[in-house]
């Protein structure tokens, strides 16, 4: 653990008034009146102006690493995630081989704590290689070093109801909790994009928002049948967020997540057939859009999940029904946020700080993560700046892949630092740390 | 005319008249003893198939040497080059060999417009059918047959009734034909089960029926839609017999047309699925006249994109 | 020059009734020169030379009281300058249903000047048919040919300066019958 002291000046917490923020030995050690904190030999850090938010957490994150390191490693990927204001990230189980086994998991969370960006919580499959037949050896995964809680087969739906239900208990004897996918296979067959007159006329198989709630409206059935938890990945559309406002008001254990894209881009991007806009679920209508942001500012979606997925150029290159689906979310999450959540009204600060560290860290069981600010806890930050637009250039961004979709693009505000465990893994707006620099 | 023709939306009314006025005109040469024109000597043209496509094609192919131009055919289809980096690969292949227009027919829809896009060409694109978007220069060639039966050779189809049977779903003719009929003050109705509607064609500018007897006696032409077997496996209906009855155009349903109306199928016919052998030959089927009419419709194409100066991208000509 | 001419500023250089002369001249040199062969057809080059080669074709109706058959020659897919600007409508070609092979074709153009449209019509009609010989029948020759080309029949010889304009009217297409030159002489070309 670092020696180092920061001291952070005039910092507005959770866009409240200014506070001095003194971190020490890992650990938020005092919150004081502006200008009031002193520490010896500390390194001083003017934050006039920023605003400080506990450090992002992101429960849907690819990494690719094992099996696609040619589009990102746990590495790079936890240099994207830093450099987003992230200190911690759940990557998603589908690699090659798929982490359907206390071995790959501990990989996966080993490679994360050598980086040392952020705490790389693995996801565990449900199912043995998401083949969606057999559960994979949940217990082990959450009995390894790596502590599975999340468990999905995202890229893939369990669409088995029998599957579905039997992973909801069984992953109570551990407190876990079932990330779906809620992807209707059948109806989805080659699906391209949106089904609605745009996928009509573009001619583009579509991907109808039945396939989503269908499975959605089952799932949340059978989480209340069998009194288990279930978690929602990406909701792309105004009918599940329906579906789910009505569990929850009934008592139904559901959260959910949305992606920063499905809060800003709609599927008239596609009209143009670059495959940077095709991703999984594919971009939706204006109205669902105007749905998710309602579902979120009022906490039926808990969390802002990024569904980072990070593909090689050649796999984006060409045309449209030949590309992979996916785009980059890490490093544009919270300026998204802020131009789809804050710019309007929606949310505030501590809103924010509520879905994009708070819920996710208490659906993922991640404790360290999403605390207060306050005295004593873990000194897991990141510093934004509010009033410091910034253009999204492809090529500056930490993550192997520059699959974005915001390229050219002016958000709103600019991550400043991001402190994990009171050490900097970000500073002036640059990766610091890692790996190289590990006390 | 804009540098491509990717949609048949990219045609406002005036420049569909410009191509079908000039394929009029074009129509002329192959009455000639030499049925070839000088303008596009020194030109380059591309044919780009990653679909079997012998008939679309060969009429291009005729359409460019007519206007010698120099032609080279470039088949990509096959197992090699179905995935990702192909179309890049072969764009720029044909970028360094100078192509000044490339007629690209692909599987995928939107690739056509990914070549003219996507910075890889600079020389003019034409859509030869992709995916299940478009095919505009077929429905070119459809309005230009149906004016000259239906509209005395000139002008605008103004208040002509056309009526497209069929897979409207899978179809890129129908799709390219409602957009430049109604560019062109035709009245379009898509008839078909519901199962091969698309989603949203409320919001297409015709009319749909899922009941075709009733709409024969008001039509000026009716178009038929080859319906691929294979979707019967999808659930689309239940069988070739049920399709047939309900959608096909037999000699039964033909005699209700009224007497001036015409049959037109962009081929290749599935002759006892969709019409009945006896229609396809019949004397007011212009299915055979549309073939030839598409080398015309094409020449005409090529030289609107090809035959004047090089204009800046999506530059107004 | 002291003088100075706005640039437009036009001046008619035949009218009407000056034109009509113009073209029974033409029509007569015609008919002289076939020496009453029944084998002469008139191609009129779009838009004005068609309505030109009509009148020429009334004229010799008034002459020698038998028909001439008239067509249209558009030559834009002959052009040597479709490159230099954007794709051209089209404009009709109608070859008389006894066609020109081993007919006398003369071309009828309202002016002639550089001589590269006659080149392009001459191309063109190659790919139609051998005429036994092909003549050349234009309202004006305003000079500066660029090819070994040159008319059989003139209605009027104006010399121009490159810089001028001539504006060809005629009653069928413009309402009025008249020949107008704008734009300023070189004084080079004075």
């Amino acid at each position: 653990m670092s020696n180092d002291t920061y001291v952070i000046r005039h910092v507005s917490v959770l866009g409240g008034d200014p506070a001095d923020l003194v971190l020490r030995d890992g650990v938020i050690a005092e919150v004081t009146a502006p200008g009031a904190a002193s520490a010896e030999g500390a390194t001083e850090i003017d934050a006039t102006g920023l605003v400080a938010l506990p450090g992002l957490v992101d429960l849907h994150t690819h990494l690719r690493e094992p099996g696609r390191e040619d589009a990102e490693t746990v590495e790079t990927g936890s240099r994207a995630a830093a450099a987003g204001g992230f200190t911690a990230v759940f990557a998603m189980a589908n690699t090659d081989p798929v982490a359907d086994t206390a071995g790959t998991v501990e990989q996966v969370w080993r490679l994360g704590h050598e980086a040392g960006l952020v705490d790389v919580q693995p996801v565990g499959a449900v199912t043995l290689g998401l083949g969606g037949r057999q559960l994979a050896e949940l217990g082990a995964m959450a009995t390894s070093a790596a502590q599975v809680r999340v468990f999905s087969d995202d890229g893939r739906c369990v669409h088995d109801a029998v599957i579905m239900r039997r992973a909801l208990e069984y992953v109570k004897a551990f407190d876990g909790v079932v990330a779906q996918h809620a992807q209707e296979p059948r109806l989805t067959e080659d699906a391209q994009m949106n089904e609605g007159p745009l996928s009509g006329v573009l001619g583009l198989r579509g991907w109808p928002a039945v396939a989503e709630e269908a499975i959605v409206a089952r799932d949340v059935l059978l989480a209340e049948h069998v009194g288990s938890r279930l978690h929602v990945c990406h909701v792309s559309t105004a009918g599940s967020v329906e579906i789910i406002r009505a569990a929850k008001a009934r008592g139904v254990d559901v959260t959910a997540e949305v992606t920063p894209h499905h809060l800003l881009l709609t599927e008239q991007l596609v009209t143009s057939y670059d495959p940077v806009y095709k991703v999984n679920p594919p971009l939706r209508s204006e109205a669902d859009v105007a749905a998710l942001r309602a579902a979120l500012a009022d906490g039926t979606i808990d969390a802002v999940a990024t569904d980072h997925a990070p593909h090689p150029v050649e796999d984006k290159d060409c045309e449209w029904s030949a590309a992979a689906m996916g785009m980059l979310g890490l490093e544009t999450a919270l300026g998204v946020v802020a131009e789809a959540m804050v710019s309007t009204g929606l949310l505030d600060w501590a809103g924010v700080a509520d879905r994009m560290s708070v819920r996710p860290a208490r659906i993922g069981r991640l404790d360290g993560h999403g605390r207060p600010i306050a005295a004593g806890e873990p000194a897991n930050l990141v510093l934004l700046d509010p009033t410091a637009p910034r253009t999204v250039d492809p090529a500056a961004l930490q993550s192997r892949s520059h699959n974005t979709p915001y390229a050219g693009r002016t958000l709103p505000v600019s991550v400043v630092a991001t402190f994990l465990r009171g050490r900097p893994t970000v500073l002036d707006g640059a990766v610091v740390g890692g790996a190289a620099v590990r006390a | 005319m804009k540098r491509h023709l990717l949609s048949a939306a990219d045609l406002d009314r005036d420049d569909a008249l410009l191509v079908l006025d000039t394929a009029a005109e074009l129509a002329q040469i192959t009455d000639r003893a030499v049925k070839k024109l000088p303008t596009l000597r020194g030109r380059t043209v591309v044919n780009l198939f990653f679909e079997d496509s012998t008939r679309t094609r060969i009429s291009f192919e005729a359409a460019a040497k007519r206007l010698s131009a120099d032609v080279i055919n470039f088949s990509a289809k096959g197992s090699s080059v179905s995935k990702g980096e192909s179309l890049k690969d072969t764009a720029l292949t044909l970028e360094a060999m100078g192509a000044d227009a490339v007629v690209i027919r692909h599987s995928s829809s939107g690739a056509p417009h990914r070549l003219a896009h996507s910075g890889w060409i600079q020389g003019s694109v034409v859509n030869a059918g992709d995916g299940t978007h478009e095919h505009p220069t077929q429905s070119l060639l459809d309005a230009f047959t149906m004016r000259r039966h239906l509209a005395g050779g000139k002008g605008d189809l103004e208040g002509r009734r056309v009526t497209i049977v069929g897979d409207v779903l899978h179809s890129r003719v129908a799709r390219s034909n409602v957009l430049l009929l109604a560019t062109l003050g035709a009245e379009v109705t898509l008839v078909a089960p519901p199962t091969l509607l698309p989603v949203g064609v409320e919001t297409w500018p015709c009319a749909t029926s899922y009941d075709l007897d009733a709409h024969l006696k008001h039509t000026d032409a009716v178009m038929m839609l080859r319906v691929q077997r294979e979707r019967m496996n999808a659930a689309f209906f239940p069988s070739e017999r049920e399709y047939s009855r309900r959608y096909g155009l037999d000699a039964r349903r033909m005699a209700q047309l009224p007497d001036h109306a015409i049959v037109m199928h962009p081929g290749p016919m599935n002759r006892g699925m969709e019409i009945a052998a006896e229609v396809a030959d019949a004397p007011r089927s212009v299915i055979v006249e549309q073939v030839a009419n598409g080398v015309s419709v094409r020449m005409a194409v090529l030289y609107l994109l090809l035959g004047g100066a090089n204009l800046g991208d999506g530059t107004e000509a | 020059m002291s003088a100075a001419r706005t640039p437009d500023d036009t001046r008619t250089v035949l009218d009407g009734a000056e034109i009509t002369r113009a073209l029974t001249r033409v029509a007569h040199e015609i008919v002289e020169r076939a020496k009453g062969a029944d084998d002469l057809v008139l191609l009129g080059i779009p838009t004005r030379g068609v309505f030109l080669a009509r009148r020429i074709a009334e004229r010799i109706r008034a002459i020698e009281d038998r028909d001439v058959p008239v067509g249209s020659l558009d030559i834009t897919m002959y052009r040597d300058d479709l490159r230099r600007a954007p794709a051209r409508a089209l404009l009709p070609t109608e070859i008389p249903p006894g066609g020109i092979d081993d007919k006398v074709v003369v071309l009828v153009d309202d002016v002639l000047y550089s001589g590269r449209t006659i080149r392009a019509a001459l191309d063109a009609l190659n790919d139609i048919g051998r005429p036994r010989a092909v003549q050349l029948a234009v309202l004006v020759d305003r000079g500066h040919r660029e090819l070994p080309i040159r008319a059989d029949y003139v209605g009027k010889n104006i010399p121009t300066s490159k810089s001028e304009k001539v504006h060809v009217l005629v009653t069928e297409h413009d309402g009025a019958d008249a020949v107008a030159i704008s734009g300023h002489a070189n004084e080079e070309d004075q």
